[in-house]
């Protein structure tokens, strides 16, 4: 008896995983023939239809100048979620933890999160200086609040038995956080660097289509100034594939850690 | 209570204190007036220019925009939450489209939209609706998703129709979440327009900061900025509060 049942959900389950890969490969087509739709409609002059991107971006994975700026773009990146992501997951367990500067604290940072900061470039170009620094400046201010508030809100949201027990066991402040605070709020924080990790990459990209020389945001907004309707299609489907793509695995990776938490 | 206060006079003094310690650095020279300009002068080159009227067609300009984008983005995007709703299946479908949207910087399309529209007002108000629309459809679903069957039971049981269902029922057991999906879609619309403007555009207050950037115009360009973010702070502050009392209502009556 109990072994049908087993069988039953088993194959339910794998029925369900089916209509899942169905439905997905449904979307992609989907959205594959609103692309052509497009691009036909268009006859080519904003975005060129798939097959023609996907063989100039072949031809274009193989020149060094794509490789040079997407190493640019890379660089910017990597540091300024390395740097956003940090910070926001210290500033984010101070303010969970000393619950009065953390009041005081969530309303501007939310305010903050909320503005077009875009306006603020200049200040950025101006403090920093043409050039990756003030790329990586503008990721960081992109992506840092969001870290931050998801830190916080995942320590604030912790069953106070936890950090009992941690004083209990006179653990040090940095042993707490390591071993109960940290593996504690993982999904929470595991959703934030997801969060992070998209704004970062707009501000970087922003940074580079507005006055930059390198990346890849320069590449695209170069390429619909000299009209290569081809290379800028092929600068979006990448990034457009990227986060995408790092999205779907930090959730799954967000679905993961809750389960084992709970 | 008073603690609230209290939290409410440390936030107070902590904004002034940044703002005058920016201040104290400008004037005493630590910081470069070529880089920053005292918080005093930005707001003196606010009143400036507002009050001159050289920035009327700039504001008229963005704003209109930001309007049209957001009417059209509530209205796209609540009738997309309800077909979605309303057919599951297709909401199966496009489900992870949904769920990974807003890691995509929805700002790369806006060279293929200038390209594809022409420099002027559509392909800011498209990427304006692009990047609010899905808001409202995440945040009307939620809402649909939410009125309880209990409800829909009763309205049944009192033989309403589908429409006063819809304005007795739905609408306001819902309205809580739609609101906040709106409050979003005002935010996104508003960072989509200005952003749009101030990387390529011929008009608007956006294009009129990366002008005077350009131009080295700093007092200028500080005193848009200070007037776009106000703006931006006071309309995104008066939603907060609407959401505020809307959830408060809701769960006291």
């Amino acid at each position: 008896m109990s072994d049908l049942s087993i069988e039953d959900s088993s194959s339910k389950v794998v029925r369900a995983r089916r209509t899942r890969a169905f439905d997905a490969a449904l979307l992609t087509l989907l959205m594959l023939a609103v692309w052509q739709a497009i691009g036909v409609w268009t006859k080519g002059v904003a975005i060129s239809p798939p097959s023609q991107t996907v063989a100039y971006l072949f031809d274009l994975l193989r020149t060094p100048m794509f490789w040079d700026h997407g190493a640019a773009t890379m660089y910017a990146f990597l540091l300024a979620f390395l740097l956003s992501s940090l910070m926001g997951l210290l500033l984010g367990l101070i303010f969970g933890l000393h619950r009065f500067t953390g009041e005081v604290a969530e309303p501007i940072l939310a305010g903050f999160y909320t503005i077009p900061k875009v306006t603020l470039y200049p200040v950025v170009l101006l403090l920093f200086g043409l050039g990756m620094s003030a790329k990586v400046a503008f990721g960081v201010m992109h992506g840092l609040v969001p870290m931050t508030l998801f830190t916080l809100g995942a320590v604030r949201g912790l069953s106070p038995v936890l950090i009992r027990t941690a004083k209990v066991l006179r653990l040090s402040p940095a042993r707490t956080m390591l071993w109960v605070l940290l593996p504690a709020c993982l999904p929470d924080v595991i959703n934030g660097l997801r969060i992070s990790f998209s704004l970062t990459m707009l501000g970087v990209l922003i940074g580079e289509m507005f006055s930059s020389q390198r990346g890849l945001g320069f590449l695209l907004v170069n390429g619909m100034a000299q009209h290569n309707v081809p290379l800028s299609t092929a600068v979006v489907l990448i990034i457009v594939v990227v986060s995408i793509a790092t999205n779907t695995l930090m959730l799954r990776l967000g679905r993961l850690t809750s389960h084992r938490t709970n | 209570m008073k603690r609230r206060r209290a939290v409410l006079l440390v936030r107070i003094a902590v904004l002034a204190g940044l703002v005058l310690l920016l201040e104290i650095c400008c004037r005493a020279g630590i910081i470069d007036p070529l880089t920053v300009i005292p918080p005093s002068d930005m707001v003196a080159s606010m009143i400036e220019q507002v009050s001159s009227g050289e920035l009327d067609e700039g504001i008229i300009q963005t704003f209109s925009t930001i309007a049209l984008a957001f009417v059209l983005a509530v209205g796209l995007g609540t009738f997309g939450g309800v077909l979605l709703h309303r057919w599951s299946r297709l909401r199966d479908i496009v489900d992870p489209l949904l769920a990974s949207y807003y890691s995509v910087p929805t700002f790369i399309f806006y060279p293929l939209l200038v390209a594809l529209l022409g420099l002027g007002k559509a392909p800011l108000v498209s990427l304006g609706v692009l990047s609010a629309a899905p808001a409202v459809v995440i945040g009307t679903l939620s809402g649909l998703d939410g009125v309880s069957p209990v409800l829909l039971k009763l309205a049944r049981v009192q033989r309403l129709g589908p429409a006063r269902t819809l304005w007795w029922i739905v609408l306001p057991d819902a309205l809580p979440r739609l609101f906040s999906g709106f409050k979003l879609a005002l935010s996104y619309a508003l960072i989509g327009v200005i952003a749009g403007e101030f990387i390529l555009s011929g008009t608007g207050l956006g294009y009129s900061i990366s002008y005077a950037y350009q131009s080295f115009d700093n007092r200028g360009m500080y005193g848009l900025m200070l007037f776009v973010l106000l703006v931006a702070v006071i309309a995104n502050g008066i939603l907060y509060v609407g959401e505020g009392r809307l959830a408060r209502r809701r769960s006291t009556g």
